[in-house]
């Protein structure tokens, strides 16, 4: 049973309330919490990539997603979680969804926000990342989400940001928030909310995709059977990395793609990285279109109710069909939806770390 | 467990019995009350209030639950961000008179949060509260309407109400609280 200190009344008036605030002592936990939900703790400072992220902490997200989700549905769709905090948005690449994605998050939790978008900023006079990171901190930032065309920027930027920082995508590496909110997606669309042993396609140019290679471990933590496919020039490294697994979950890289679609129960499609593209890897898009696009036709050898999805933004006619983009399988727009809660859910649980002095 | 039984299963279903006729009677019938219960020992609560209504008056009274993780004052002080618990409020709130039921009040700083995630759901026409146990010490100017029982407690206990479909067992308890020193820790 769940001791009464649990309450936030107790929270005050405990006879040690100092000692109620060091993370060392767990005298202030959850509401009421139930015992075998305290066990999972929020334990990281940043989201820097999912691929460390434990089946039991991914719950943790979705369930805090779950309730997050509510809020959205309330008339005012905004509760004073996080007043005080400062959400910094630091891109030094394009995007749209997920920077507004993230900063109406902030804004629904009632964070301060403020943007920074790098070509306008004095990262254009020549300023470096550390410098930019200790600017922004200097100014009164909390938390720092930040999306860079360079691998691995954001661990550089949590080696001297003394908040929390989500990585909102980086160069070919991770797309952690994309990631987990593919999975809230699926999860609220699969029957019994389970990915155990649901076969999912993950289609086209996984090679220089982010999103691929976070929702590889995501997918694997929760027990899908997971199919990487497209042409081989864009599927190299990953045949290596199938055979050793993410932490020993294994998943399947081919080239055939009818092999790959058969009685899938998801497919998503990866959209096909004109600016990423350097010489040589395609034939041409017509051709890619014709022999891996996402068709009507191809979407056949799938289960009648197989889930299409695409993390945005979409070539239509190259690696997704118009009318399959549209199609009522596909859950395109319910991911965008949904990003907004991931992203209050992953705001949330690191502004508490952030106090804890959680690990990285 | 340890402590001393303050409430038996009986008592507690002859405080919520007590309680139903008692809201009844302040709203003058049924008509535009609702039911809410703080997560997580409020909601078996307002449910259990719900049929005593039920079975007095033949009237249905809906119920919400009503998590207040993120209306909490100690958000920015506890080190861990406390797990949420969900809220649903299947009913419009606006211009109902809503009944608040927690299963303890202490110091009020739940049920000041409580008001104002509530707020956020429309305008009612009067909020008030309903709780299993009343232990004093308030730190903010709020009280009970229905009160179950009043139980004068020191800071240095805790009070544990356990509800059958939570705990598998109804019962209140007063227990030390634990590293208080003196009594026993369970």
């Amino acid at each position: 049973m769940t001791p009464e200190v649990d309450r936030p009344e107790a929270a005050s008036s405990g006879s040690t309330p100092a000692a109620s605030r060091t993370p060392a002592t767990p005298a202030v936990p959850a509401v009421d919490a139930p015992p075998e939900t305290q066990d999972l703790a929020w334990r990281h400072r940043h989201l820097l990539d999912v691929d460390d992220l434990t089946r039991g902490e991914l719950e943790t997200v979705m369930g805090t997603a779950d309730a997050m989700r509510e809020v959205l549905a309330r008339p005012i769709a905004k509760v004073p979680a996080l007043r005080g905090t400062n959400v910094t948005i630091l891109f030094y690449e394009a995007s749209t969804r997920t920077r507004v994605s993230f900063e109406a998050a902030a804004k629904n939790l009632s964070c301060d926000v403020t943007n920074i978008a790098a070509a306008s900023s004095s990262v254009s006079k020549g300023e470096s990342l550390v410098d930019t990171v200790r600017t922004v901190e200097a100014l009164g930032a909390h938390m720092l989400v930040m999306r860079h065309n360079v691998s691995g920027a954001p661990y550089l930027a949590s080696e001297v940001f003394g908040g929390a920082v989500l990585n909102g995508g980086d160069g070919w590496h991770a797309h952690p928030s994309q990631a987990l909110l593919d999975l809230f997606t699926l999860r609220s669309r699969l029957p019994g909310r389970s990915l155990e042993g649901r076969k999912i396609v993950i289609l086209g140019d996984a090679l220089h995709s982010r999103v691929a290679r976070s929702n590889i471990w995501t997918l694997t933590a929760m027990g899908a059977d997971l199919w990487i496919c497209g042409p081989s020039t864009l599927l190299r490294g990953f045949e290596g990395w199938a055979a050793r697994g993410a932490a020993g979950r294994r998943f399947t890289v081919t080239s055939d793609v009818d092999a790959a679609m058969r009685d899938a129960d998801v497919v998503m499609a990866l959209r096909i990285q004109k600016e990423r593209m350097a010489g040589g890897l395609l034939p041409s898009l017509r051709e890619y279109a014709a022999r891996y696009g996402l068709t009507k036709e191809r979407l056949r050898l799938a289960k009648p109710d197989c889930i299409v999805m695409h993390p945005g933004p979409m070539n239509e006619g190259v690696e997704i069909a118009a009318d399959v983009a549209v199609d009522p399988r596909s859950v395109i727009t319910a991911q965008v939806t949904n990003g907004v809660a991931v992203r209050m859910a992953l705001l949330y649980l690191l502004a508490g770390a952030r106090r804890a002095g959680g690990n990285a | 467990m340890s402590g001393r039984r303050i409430m038996t299963g009986d008592d507690i279903r002859r405080a919520v019995v007590r309680v139903s006729h008692e809201i009844v009677e302040k709203h003058a019938g049924t008509d535009g009350l609702a039911l809410v219960g703080i997560q997580r020992r409020g909601v078996p609560l307002a449910r259990r209030i719900a049929d005593a209504i039920r079975e007095n008056e033949g009237a249905e009274v809906p119920v919400g639950a009503l998590d207040i993780t993120f209306y909490r004052d100690d958000l920015s002080l506890v080190a861990q961000q406390p797990v949420v618990k969900g809220t649903a409020i299947p009913f419009d709130i606006n211009g109902r008179t809503v009944v608040l039921v927690d299963d303890v009040l202490y110091t009020g700083r739940t049920i000041r949060a409580a008001m104002d995630a509530l707020i956020d759901y429309g305008r009612p026409q009067a909020i008030r509260l309903a709780v299993l146990v009343d232990r004093g010490h308030r730190e903010l100017p709020i009280r009970a309407d229905h009160v179950g029982k009043n139980v004068p407690t020191s800071r240095e206990e805790v009070v544990h109400v356990m509800l059958d479909v939570i705990d598998g067992d109804d019962a209140v308890v007063i227990d030390r609280l634990p590293g208080a020193g003196g009594g026993s820790v369970q």
